[in-house]
């Protein structure tokens, strides 16, 4: 994108119909790091890459529970992240006062896009800089929303944000059709795989990485980082492929055939932020 | 909306004519219990104005939303307002158009949260309520009174009825009573708080909430039995009294 003469106000049309400050917020989203939502007919998993701004500081939260059946992942500037999850835990919060039942997901989501709709209409105000992926349990069934910041969302099945986006959607692109009824490990196998396919030269770490499940008798939760670690083990003796790796957590995996999918991951590469 | 000083409030005698001090046009007992395939409600036809029994076609049962089923006793136009608070519940609730609906469940806590607000402003809506439905096969029956006291239960009742009605319902209902006997046990109810309350008239209805929907019977009257040999000759042992 470049600068342009139409871009300094969030309430001026270009003339060809855009709001430039609408996609300028978007691609901040693209800026974080990546977060990435699949959905089973039960279950939803959310699994987010976590960064730090050095080693000696704490890692960045991204995953947020908003109510017993809805927790969220964001992208992009986290402190409009913050804001907007403490705008939906006050929605199920009430909702849930007044009617001693959850608030259906399709309604908060909505109400969501509208908050953030408003800021795309305002000169004085400018668009939530964060992308949302909102995963909840309700009457019909499991879901998995993302929140634009332009006011826009969508339900899908599974779906990647942040940075390196497109490496998860070219894994998740040819298996999302079977995800309605994969179980619940499979599902955050899954994720799981997807989270390091954005991490092009690191190694998947249980440091690097958090994953939440909701799903059908389990309220929303983040798993800790043993169950993690667990996981990940498990589906690092099997590759894709199928050639079996030694030890887990080796610095640097030796392979038995060298094959080109798991090559990426070796290397020291220097990674950006 | 008027403003009033802030040191008035409600409570003084100027304010009087702002809030509800007595119910004047006033329904009698509502019973409900849980049967087999649904809920089945009873009210009778009654609006009375006082001690004269006034109106003889008053509807105290209606349908709410697709799940729910509302009978109310008391103050009569509370009734007519709080329909009218469910109607704008439900529609907002059929314009999102999502395939979610509120059931008895939330509006039933819905309706408490309004009884109780009102009763902290001391303006009560002098109704007492009783909400009964099914939602995905799940039935549902409970009460709110006017200060906000709500709970659920397998049978229901409000006024006369809880004294009267509760007690036959506590020894005769159990679980998957058919539709004939629950009827007949709704019946028998109606009956004693036909002969025993004096705001009872004898022309009620009977409605029923099940996964399918709601139906109100239409208006009919129980028979009665009043040849008690006592009846005859109702002073024949107060000779001499005052």
């Amino acid at each position: 994108m470049f600068r342009n003469q139409y871009d300094t106000d969030v309430t001026t049309w270009s003339p060809a119909g855009r709001l430039f400050q609408v996609e300028y917020a978007m691609e901040a989203v693209k800026q974080g790091s990546a977060a990435i939502g699949l959905r089973s007919k039960t279950h939803v998993v959310l699994a987010c890459v976590n960064k730090a701004t050095s080693e000696l500081s704490s890692h960045q939260k991204k995953i947020f529970k908003v109510d017993d059946h809805i927790g969220v992942a964001i992208a992009g500037l986290t402190a409009d992240g913050r804001v907007l999850s403490r705008y939906m835990r006050n929605e199920c919060i009430n909702y849930n006062f007044t009617y001693e039942s959850p608030l259906p997901v399709g309604r908060l989501v909505v109400q969501l896009a509208d908050k953030a709709q408003v800021c795309t209409q305002r000169s004085w105000k400018r668009p939530y800089g964060v992308g949302v992926l909102v995963a909840g349990l309700d009457e019909s069934g499991a879901h998995l929303y993302y929140n634009c910041p332009s006011g826009n969302y969508f339900e899908y099945q599974a779906f990647a944000i942040g940075s390196r986006w497109q490496a998860a959607m070219t894994y998740l692109e040819p298996r999302f059709e079977n995800f309605m009824d994969s179980s619940r490990e499979d599902l955050i196998k899954d994720a799981l795989i997807s989270v390091r396919e954005t991490l092009q030269e690191e190694k998947l770490q249980i440091s690097v990485c958090t994953v939440a499940v909701v799903g059908v008798g389990e309220p929303f939760h983040i798993l800790d980082q043993e169950t993690v670690r667990k996981l990940i083990d498990t589906f690092e003796i099997v590759r894709e492929d199928g050639s079996p790796a030694p030890e887990p957590g080796d610095a640097a995996p030796d392979l038995g055939e060298a094959a080109p999918a798991a090559a990426a991951e070796e290397g020291a590469a220097p990674m950006d932020i | 909306m008027d403003q009033k000083p802030f040191s008035q409030g409600l409570l003084s005698s100027e304010a009087d004519s702002q809030r509800t001090l007595y119910p004047y046009v006033t329904g009698t007992s509502v019973v409900a219990l849980k049967y087999k395939d649904g809920i089945l409600m009873a009210a009778d036809m009654g609006g009375s104005y006082g001690s004269t029994l006034r109106y003889k076609s008053v509807e105290r049962m209606k349908s709410i939303g697709k799940h729910s089923l509302l009978g109310a006793s008391g103050e009569l136009s509370d009734f007519q307002e709080i329909l009218s608070y469910l109607d704008e519940l439900i529609l907002y609730d059929n314009m999102w158009d999502d395939g979610n609906s509120l059931g008895p469940k939330e509006v039933h806590s819905y309706l408490t949260r309004v009884m109780y607000n009102r009763r902290n402003k001391f303006n009560p809506l002098w109704s007492s309520l009783v909400l009964g439905g099914v939602k995905n096969g799940e039935k549902y029956l409970g009460m709110v009174s006017m200060i906000g006291v709500h709970f659920e239960d397998n049978h229901v009742a409000t006024g006369f009825g809880n004294h009267l009605a509760r007690p036959i319902l506590r020894e005769e209902w159990h679980e998957n009573l058919s539709f004939e006997d629950g009827v007949k046990l709704l019946e028998k109810c109606m009956r004693v708080l036909l002969y025993r309350d004096r705001s009872a008239v004898n022309k009620l209805q009977i409605a029923k909430i099940t996964e399918e929907g709601v139906t109100v019977s239409q208006p009919y009257s129980l028979k009665t039995f009043w040849g008690f040999s006592a009846f005859s000759n109702p002073t024949v042992g107060a000779e001499g009294s005052w």
